[in-house]
């Protein structure tokens, strides 16, 4: 890379900042001077136009484009729901149907669990902000450095030469044989959730522990003078007190965990039966030369999901009826 | 303006009110009584919660021990045996930030590439996503309720989903009829990424600053527009200092997002190493020389420093805003 090279990246940068800043500033400028008549609507357009606008051009539009094209072959001819057919009868594809749901259960469940546990067990202990900083710290790693991290974890050597990966290494003194993990099938997906649940779990952590510290001190020390026991608070008090977190937590793992794929891609790229829907959709998308099915995965993975936002868009609701 | 200045602002509960009482109840429960009963009962939660720090550490330990253990030791000794086989050496940072070579990792230009991405793709969804949720919460008009769900829907809406159309909108420009509305980008410069990136984070920006500012006071919005302020300078002078935390803890989220990104950046940079991220050329490097250990735990290293900086430096902002915020009710 020259210093030129250098310069002109520099200079991308700059000077887009500067554009953007130009226009939300004039924006602002102008809401405040629309014109009497339809002010409330103009203003309304000046705030959220500009967020909408690259929603529906960068989003919204192309899931439509995608959601039709589900219905086409690679030629272009329309095939109906051959696509989808295709989607639940193929070995490759249930097999990624299968582990998708096996990573939607399992990591938000034990991500949630064992960073509601560690929130709790640090809260106000000496040192806690370490101990967050320790168990947080992956979720800073992408997921592509998290896989290089993991993968040498797990990474194997035949039982004649030394272990180079800890997890090996462990079994050995315990007397076991060295397993290649990400091969072996049906325990490698659960080997690939770990790697997720390892990032996930600092961010469940990091928001209980903030709702925890929220339920109001008074309740807590009234269930303590009644005599419960810190299992009793825990179960009667600060889980109900930490529910709307608890949603928000679960939802958004869950939500992270069907659109992840970079773990699967990095670490295995699907082979060994550890296919998940997304990785399934960008190799029949990106790779296979089949937009029609891969878009039909993505419909699929689009319907998954749906339970889960309908749920929390429930709570919410709930939440602003109280308020 | 004086009147509703954020100092004085009485916010019972509320946001701004919260840190201080947070700090007030920690005190209180690190002193005396407190801490006798804590130390008696919760021996086995310290040692659980010692027990999963270290299983979360270790991994990322090791990578990082090994990435400064020369390329035989790596490859034939495990890192735990570093005081039976000695040997510590810079080489393998040496190898991937300044070797010219053409196999090396070359990493220099694509860190320069993730901090170009990832500045103006974070600022961008963040003013874009606080002016959308403040028209969210205190604004009136109709079909909002609705409309903000769609948004929070779009959330679920698989990235991979407007990933080709997308692309050939890019490479074609937008047309209505035969008028071109949007040119197309330029290839090779960061704009794709940019535009990508911000257009995704906006439905999970939007909603997360939402819950943050549909809690400021009505009362103090109320004072505010009976002393005549418009939209446009509640907005600036209100909201915005006061939902600041949360800006800032969702500025670190999209920050960490975007440098840690794989996808976006495989299918907009075109794989050139004019604009191609860190996170590319790493998993580039797993996959061509996946036995390379020494070259593949220093560019890890190399990748993660960054966010790790911004996520220690900025932890205070992380746990008081966003959190307070996203996880409200």
């Amino acid at each position: 890379m020259t210093t030129a090279e250098l310069l002109n990246k520099i200079e991308q940068v700059v000077i887009a900042l500067a554009a953007f800043a130009a226009v939300i500033g004039l924006l602002l400028f102008l809401i405040d001077r629309a014109p009497k008549k339809r002010k409330d609507f103009f203003q309304l357009v000046g705030f959220v136009a500009p967020a909408f606008i690259i929603l529906i051009i960068g989003l919204v539009y192309p899931a439509i484009r995608t959601a039709i094209q589900s219905l086409y072959d690679a030629k272009g001819n329309f095939i109906g729901f051959d696509n989808f057919v295709w989607a639940f009868t193929q070995p490759d594809s249930l097999v990624s149907l299968r582990n998708t749901v096996i990573w939607v259960i399992l990591t938000p469940i034990l991500s949630t669990v064992i960073g509601l546990a560690y929130a709790v067990f640090i809260d106000k202990s000496r040192g806690e902000k370490y101990f967050k900083a320790l168990v947080f710290m992956p979720m800073a790693i992408s997921f592509v450095g998290a896989s290089i991290i993991w993968k040498f974890v797990y990474e194997y050597r035949p039982t004649s030469a030394n272990q180079i990966g800890i997890l090996n290494q462990v079994v050995v003194w315990l007397g076991g044989e060295p397993v290649q993990w990400l091969q072996a099938v049906p325990a490698n997906t659960v080997f690939l959730i770990i790697v997720m649940v390892w990032i996930q779990t600092g961010f469940a952590m990091v928001v209980l522990s903030a709702a925890i510290k929220g339920v109001p001190t008074e309740i807590v020390e009234a269930a303590q003078l009644d005599g419960t026991n810190a299992w009793q608070r825990f179960l009667h008090v600060t889980i109900p007190g930490i529910q709307g977190s608890l949603v928000v937590v679960v939802t958004t793992i869950s939500i992270a965990t069907l659109k992840v794929f970079d773990i699967v891609r990095t670490m295995t790229a699907g082979n060994f039966d550890t296919s998940v829907l997304a990785n399934e959709m960008y190799t029949q998308a990106f790779r296979a030369g089949e937009p029609g099915r891969g878009s039909a995965l993505a419909l699929i993975l689009f319907v998954l999901v749906l339970p889960i936002v309908i749920y929390n868009v429930r709570v919410l609701r709930k939440q602003r009826e109280i308020r | 303006m004086s009147s509703v200045a954020p100092v004085e602002l009485p916010i019972p509960g509320g946001i701004a009110g919260r840190a201080p009482s947070l700090e007030e109840e920690y005190v209180e429960a690190t002193t005396k009584a407190g801490r006798v009963k804590k130390n008696l009962t919760s021996r086995w939660a310290t040692v659980a919660a010692l027990l999963i720090a270290v299983l979360w550490t270790i991994p990322t330990f090791g990578l990082f021990l090994s990435s400064f253990r020369p390329a035989v030791l790596i490859k034939t000794t495990g890192w735990w045996t570093i005081f039976s086989n000695p040997g510590l050496t810079l080489d393998n940072y040496r190898d991937v930030l300044l070797s010219s070579s053409s196999s090396a990792p070359q990493l220099g230009q694509y860190f320069v590439n993730s901090v170009a991405i990832s500045i103006p793709a974070t600022i961008f969804p963040l003013v874009l996503a606080s002016m959308a949720a403040y028209a969210f919460s205190w604004m009136k008009w109709k079909g909002r309720d609705v409309v903000f769900v769609l948004v929070f829907a779009l959330q679920i809406v698989p990235l991979q989903m407007a990933l080709i159309p997308l692309l050939s909108f890019f490479s074609r420009g937008i047309t209505i009829g035969n008028a071109l509305i949007i040119p197309p980008t330029p290839s090779g410069t960061y704009a794709q990424l940019w535009f990508a990136h911000t257009a995704f984070a906006l439905p999970l920006a939007i909603f997360l600053l939402y819950n943050f500012i549909s809690q400021v006071p009505g009362e103090v919005i109320e004072a505010a527009r009976v002393d005549g302020a418009s939209h446009g300078q509640i907005f600036l002078r209100i909201i915005i200092p006061l939902a600041m935390p949360a800006l800032a803890s969702f500025a670190i989220f999209q920050f960490l997002w975007v440098w840690n990104d794989l996808l976006v950046a495989l299918v907009f940079s075109g794989g050139s190493p004019d604009v191609a991220p860190l996170t590319q050329r790493l998993a580039e490097l797993t996959g061509s020389r996946g036995q390379d250990w020494q070259r593949l735990t220093a560019a890890a290293f190399v990748s993660i420093i960054v966010p790790l900086i911004v996520f220690f430096s900025l932890q205070r902002y992380f746990v008081r805003g966003l959190l307070a915020g996203s996880t409200k009710g």
